[in-house]
């Protein structure tokens, strides 16, 4: 009773093909959207937002760029951390160069540096599949972290080898570097995790997502009736890892401040991974719930003991914390395979019924 | 000029004129080809069987050398760890069977993928919360000599390494070949439900090609921890063992062999002669770029089934 379609009439095209086409779906996105910007820079202080929102933020984009790849196109790709690291590298060279271009532009264009990686290391899904294609793909993952390693000029030889976010303003506030504040910051994130989680929400649902589900589902069939799989697939890679260059950059400016390339290395690759499997493949709202829940789960895990007041030595309590952390993905997986997304649509349908068991 | 030289002239040159340098070279790939295939092997043995991608073999080499190596440093001699190690790796066999595959039957390949990188930091934590997490030195008295022969430096303890990996082999291939099990084996890789009609109890084939799994894991740790000390980078090798795996095809065990083979001698060829070309340190990548390139032209690897799609 507390959530259903029923007396919601759509009586225009438009309000058929709303993205939020029920009245509850659009208040809560409404009240997460205000909660989001309103309160929780208010409330939370510099540990959280800096700790677990911020990054929490940055994993969603690149879960939402991945999910596109993987939940919704169905090539499975091992080089997240390659690509994040070619949109940290492209607008921190970008940045230093022209210091005074827009510091959202720079982004873009980090975005669009990874989407041209992309382009070219998805070549080889025209003829690789499956779990050839992963391994495929891991190439790009350890090639590209030992070109940003190896040539100098992309640090701009530093002889530390580590790049900095210069501080940068956007309408006036200090948005990067040092002297940023952690909501500021944030926000800024959140800005462009909702524009973009929205511009995918809208992807999916248009012509070229149908086409990448298509693909997806057979890609022999979907070439019989009428499908590029070269446009498709490419276009996938493309945008996916426009998606993760720009969390790359934010990871970067608005979250690390300053990286090395063991930022963007192979367990990046596999946590953004775990996060679009662990939220539901083929599911925005599933990337940004499972991007939560794996930023979340290690932090929960390291401060679990000092709660219930159990002091561990660090190295033990690392141990620990690898084998819950493992042991709740295999039960995860077994519990619910389909993901968080899955556990979602169930509960709406409990909801529905509610307060009748059926 | 100078681009053309380093690229195209000066590598063969150098071949051309110290030949027996390139052998020592070749002989070197070739050597530690041999012990990225015994980690491949698992990979292979497994995927075949039933096939789960399993991410964690890496950590199960490094874990069966863990086991080893802890135990001889509390003073057990080496003829009771062997045996204890190799009952922990079946033991092991069985409890992943029970408690990861069996609920996870006939799920989506992805999903069972993930749960083996789950799989992956349980073991990894377990082993260093049980054995420590310091570096240990395994000494099984194999000699780590080196001698001369035609000209060439030889190692003794590579020559013994490419001896065992070829026992291993045969070994492997008797099993497959020659004994009922490896034909239940055999039939359950070829097709899983017709496996079952015809009375072959699948849960048992899982438990044994995962023992088997950790037992050539349980070599290839031995190997890898002689050579460069029981540690957590072992675990980093299954990186390796995955451009081997693809090269010679996910479902071909002399694939793993042959695309061992060939990874260890293009890995070493590429670092000494274009190494400083690039400027160094490619053998991070250069094995998967290598795989890349051939599975261009054999999209399922060298020796790997080719899978038939239809609409």
């Amino acid at each position: 009773m507390l959530y259903r379609e029923t007396g919601q009439f759509k009586t225009s095209y438009r309000r058929d093909q709303a993205i939020f086409p029920i009245v509850q779906d659009r208040w809560s996105v409404a009240l997460v959207l205000v909660a989001a910007y309103g309160v929780v820079p208010a409330l939370a202080n510099e540990y959280w937002l800096q700790a677990v929102l911020i990054p929490f933020l940055v994993y969603a984009l690149a879960a939402i760029g991945l999910n596109l790849l993987t939940g919704y196109t169905g090539q499975l790709s091992l080089g997240t951390g390659g690509f994040m690291a070619v949109g940290a590298y492209a607008a921190y060279k970008l940045t230093t160069t022209l210091p005074d271009l827009n510091i959202v532009i720079v982004f873009l264009f980090a975005g669009l540096m990874a989407a041209a990686v992309g382009l070219v290391f998805g070549l080889p899904s025209l003829r690789i599949k499956g779990l050839y294609l992963a391994v495929a793909t891991l190439a790009a993952q350890f090639f590209l972290i030992w070109l940003f390693n190896r040539v100098a000029w992309f640090y701009n030889y530093n002889p530390s080898g580590t790049i900095t976010a210069p501080p940068r303003t956007l309408l006036g506030i200090m948005v990067t570097g040092p002297e940023a504040t952690a909501a500021v910051r944030y926000l800024m994130v959140l800005s462009f995790v909702v524009l973009f989680a929205l511009i995918a929400k809208n992807l999916v649902r248009s012509e070229i997502g149908r086409t990448w589900m298509a693909i997806r589902d057979m890609d022999v069939a979907a070439e019989i009736i009428g499908i590029r799989p070269l446009t498709t697939k490419l276009s996938a890679f493309a945008i996916s890892s426009f998606y993760c260059g720009v969390a790359g950059a934010l990871m970067l400016f608005a979250y690390l401040g300053s990286v090395e390339t063991l930022a963007f290395d192979i367990t990046v690759s596999f946590e953004v991974l775990f996060m679009v499997i662990i939220g539901g493949l083929g599911s925005i709202l599933g990337s940004i719930v499972g991007a939560a829940f794996i930023t979340i789960l290690p932090i929960f895990l390291t401060n679990a003991p000092h709660l219930v007041g159990l002091e561990m030595p660090v190295d033990l309590a690392k141990e620990m914390e690898a084998i819950i952390f493992g042991g709740f993905i295999i039960a995860f997986l077994i519990l619910e395979p389909r993901g968080l997304a899955r556990l979602w649509q169930i509960s709406k349908e409990k909801l529905r019924r509610w307060p009748f068991p059926y | 000029m100078g681009f053309f030289d380093t690229w195209f002239i000066t590598p063969f040159s150098e071949i051309v004129t110290a030949p027996i340098f390139f052998f020592e070279v070749v002989l070197g790939g070739l050597t530690t080809g041999v012990m990225y295939s015994m980690v491949a092997l698992g990979f292979v043995l497994i995927f075949k069987a039933s096939g789960v991608f399993n991410f964690s073999q890496g950590i199960m080499v490094l874990f069966a050398a863990l086991t080893l190596v802890g135990q001889m440093e509390r003073g057990v001699p080496l003829w009771v760890a062997l045996p204890v190690t190799m009952a922990v790796m079946v033991a092991l066999a069985y409890g992943i069977e029970r408690l990861v595959l069996r609920p996870l039957v006939n799920q989506d390949p992805l999903t069972l993928l993930m749960a083996t990188i789950g799989l992956t930091f349980l073991l990894e934590g377990l082993g260093e919360f049980v054995w420590g997490s310091n570096v240990k030195r395994l000494d099984l008295g194999i000699p780590d000599d080196s001698f001369e022969f035609a000209g060439m430096l030889l190692n003794q303890f590579e020559l013994f390494a490419a001896a065992t990996a070829a026992v291993l082999v045969v070994l492997l291939a008797v099993l497959s070949q020659k004994t009922a099990i490896g034909r239940a084996l055999r039939a359950v890789a070829d097709d899983h439900q017709a496996a079952t009609a015809v009375g072959i109890p699948l849960q048992t084939i899982w438990v044994t090609v995962w023992s088997v799994a950790g037992l050539v894991a349980l070599v290839a740790g031995i190997m890898w921890g002689s050579k460069s000390g029981v540690q957590f980078s072992l675990s980093l090798i299954a990186l390796k063992a995955l451009p081997v795996l693809i090269l010679g095809g996910i479902t071909s065990i002399p694939g793993a062999i042959i695309g061992g083979l060939i990874i260890g001698v293009g890995e070493k060829i590429g670092e000494v002669y274009w190494g400083p070309a690039f400027g160094g340190a490619i053998e991070n990548w250069f094995a998967y770029v290598l795989a890349m390139v051939v599975l261009f032209f054999r999209p399922h690897g060298l020796f790997g089934e080719e899978i038939i799609e239809r609409v």
